[in-house]
């Protein structure tokens, strides 16, 4: 985490660029104002930051690199869900929120190098699993198939679909897309799948035995994708799911993000399926 | 070198001016409206002389009794905690120009506070919030910068309440470290000190007072154990607790417990260790400055779970399950220490009268 005296405090940062991806998704990426912050940070796939707007409060937000992969630069795709990110939604390039972090465990990298990666998300679930993905394709001699999943409620929700298009040309790289309803895109229009991300299991063509799963979603869809993917052969310690809970702090203090003994926002948010397995049947933990 | 000193009653504002002098603000259990609780004290006569308390379920009174002793009563009604870990306070603040660039700066607000009675119970609360604030990943300045300009005198105990179960966790009412200078008040006399810091030795210099004489010492010694032994709660020990609780999570108990619980939060309210809170923003009306704002928050709240959309703990049920065995159990996963001192004041505040003594026994049976 960027720190200086006070954990609590955030720094600013520039507005570059505001996307509209979907009526209520939008992508933000940002610039530190102060060069000497930018050349401190540095993030790792799966951590996230608390993103300040003046006046209303902080939210905690997965990290996306840069579509553009330019240095100094990251992004945060963003729903409209509550009062902090309605007010975000009017983001414009130029203006100025506050940014601590990065904070919570990273995606395995490391562990994945040699294996096929599967990266299994849902909705908005994707956002947290760009920087991952990328991060293959960058040192793709170092791992295996790459295969990318993602399931949406309809067809409209699709977002990044330029990226996904980018991914599905790379080597060793295969990109499967289902919807429940691809109504809402024109008959004829909408080229990718339907049905849900599970039933992509038969024909990814990977090693599952020397495979690594990477899933967010809402829970229990990582509950059932995890469930699936050890069923087809995957090593239950290496399916991978994130966790998201209220967090007021994001360093251990605020005690909102508890599930038993885990603190989501430092234990996790990025968990070994095993480790939560438990703790995620009990209800009202 | 002695160990132990003697303080007598009428040397205490001799105590309270040299405090004074090395910059310290003096604050002390006092009476006020009814109860006891921390308030300024500018010298000695303004201490609870002579009250006595008596704390049950859901019951807290105060008597005044014609004792010449200035702690007799059992514990103030708030811990050291607000102290420290401020019940509402802003944390930093953020200026926003006319080009919409912002300014943030952090609010670090402490000052020298010497606390002239902490008991024991209170002292291992500030033990276990230091993992929290202080011994942790990322520490509040603010908290520190406290702790660093903080002076403590322990008050060992020389009577329990009712409601007391530090024995029951394996702790007793003597203080055992953390201190600057601990004192044990014999009737009607004054205090025998003991040294705890460098910080106490040099306080003490000042003082020039008599060593403690033997029988001094042994009764202090006495009434520390008396009050122990006074204790009646019982419970099994603490790493049994701690397993078992997380083995009965869906115990019917639970049930029990959410029929009679108001999800009120005031045992969350009073504890020495509870640490959760939020944080908002108070924004000025002219748009230029916000100040943010860290305040207590209850695992009891409805909104505490809350994730947009999702509320995990929506019943008592799972907020009061939540709060016990997070108190009493996952508390050592996170911060290798246990997170209840026993000072009992959970069931003395409670207005329906939970005894978290016997819903532990309950469910550990």
């Amino acid at each position: 985490m960027l720190y200086t005296n006070d954990a609590y405090t955030p720094f600013e940062v520039e507005v570059v660029e505001f996307i509209q991806e979907h009526h209520d998704i939008f992508t933000i990426r940002l610039k530190f104002t102060d060069p000497a912050i930018d050349s401190k940070y540095f993030f790792r796939p799966g951590q996230f930051n608390m993103i300040y707007l003046y006046g209303v409060g902080e939210v905690a937000i997965s990290i996306v690199n840069d579509r553009n992969h330019q240095p100094g630069r990251f992004e945060h795709t963003i729903q409209v869900v509550g009062r902090i990110t309605k007010g975000m939604a009017k983001l414009k390039a130029g203006d100025k929120v506050g940014i601590r972090g990065p904070f919570g465990t990273a995606w395995p990298m490391e562990e994945a190098k040699g294996k096929d990666v599967i990266i299994v998300t849902g909705g908005l679930g994707n956002a947290p699993l760009v920087a991952a993905t990328e991060e293959v394709l960058k040192n793709r001699k170092q791992y295996g198939k790459l295969r990318v999943l993602h399931g949406i409620r309809t067809s409209d929700l699709l977002i990044y679909e330029d990226m996904y298009t980018r991914w599905n040309n790379s080597p060793e790289t295969k990109v499967y897309m289902a919807t429940s309803n691809a109504e809402p895109v024109d008959n004829g229009k909408w080229t990718w799948g339907k049905g849900f991300v599970t039933n992509f299991i038969p024909e990814l063509g990977v090693d599952y035995a020397n495979s690594i799963v990477m899933c967010v979603g809402p829970e229990p869809m990582m509950i059932g994708v995890a469930k699936s993917f050890i069923a087809a052969g995957v090593k239950p310690e290496n399916v991978y799911i994130s966790l998201e809970r209220s967090m007021k702090c994001a360093i251990g203090h605020c005690g909102h993000c508890q599930l038993g003994a885990q603190f989501v926002c430092k234990d996790g948010a990025v968990y070994p399926y095993p480790a939560c397995e438990e703790l995620l049947k009990v209800k009202g933990l | 070198m002695s160990h132990y000193y003697f303080l007598p009653h009428q040397r205490i504002d001799d105590m309270l001016s040299a405090l004074k002098s090395d910059g310290y603000k003096c604050v002390a259990p006092r009476y006020h409206d009814g109860s006891i609780g921390y308030d300024d004290l500018n010298k000695s006569s303004e201490l609870p002389w002579g009250y006595h308390d008596a704390q049950a379920p859901g019951h807290y009174e105060v008597t005044k009794t014609e004792h010449k002793h200035a702690f007799g009563f059992t514990l103030p009604t708030t811990s050291v905690k607000p102290m420290l870990f401020k019940a509402k306070e802003n944390v930093w603040k953020v200026a926003r120009n006319d080009e919409g660039k912002l300014a943030f700066e952090p609010i670090v607000e402490f000052e020298k506070i010497a606390v002239f009675g902490v008991r024991p119970c209170d002292l291992r609360g500030i033990e276990i919030q230091d993992r929290v604030f202080m011994e942790n990943s990322y520490n509040d300045v603010r908290y520190v910068k406290r702790r660093e300009n903080q002076f403590l005198i322990a008050m060992n105990c020389t009577k329990s309440h009712s409601n007391c179960f530090c024995t029951a966790l394996g702790d007793s009412p003597f203080a055992d470290k953390g201190f600057d200078l601990a004192m044990t008040e014999l009737n009607d006399e004054g205090f025998v000190v003991e040294v705890g810091s460098e910080k106490g030795r040099v306080l003490l210099d000042t003082l020039n007072l008599a060593a403690a004489s033997g029988g001094q010492a042994q009764a202090a010694l006495s009434r520390i154990e008396a009050a122990a032994e006074a204790q009646t709660k019982t419970l099994p020990p603490i790493k049994e607790v701690e397993a078992k609780l997380m083995a009965n999570l869906e115990h019917p108990q639970w049930d029990d417990i959410a029929s009679r619980c108001l999800s009120c939060g005031s045992c969350t309210q009073v504890c020495p260790t509870c640490f959760c809170h939020t944080e908002r923003d108070e924004p000025n009306v002219l748009g230029t400055e916000t100040n943010h704002t860290r305040e207590w928050d209850s695992c009891f709240s409805i909104d505490h779970s809350y994730t947009h959309g999702d509320t995990y703990r929506e019943d008592t049920k799972y907020r009061y399950r939540q709060w016990l065995t997070h108190k009493f159990s996952t508390w050592r996963d996170q911060f290798r220490t246990k997170g209840c001192v026993g000072c009992g004041r959970c069931v003395t505040w409670c207005p329906v009268k939970i005894d978290v003594v016997d819903e532990i026994n309950a469910i550990c049976k």
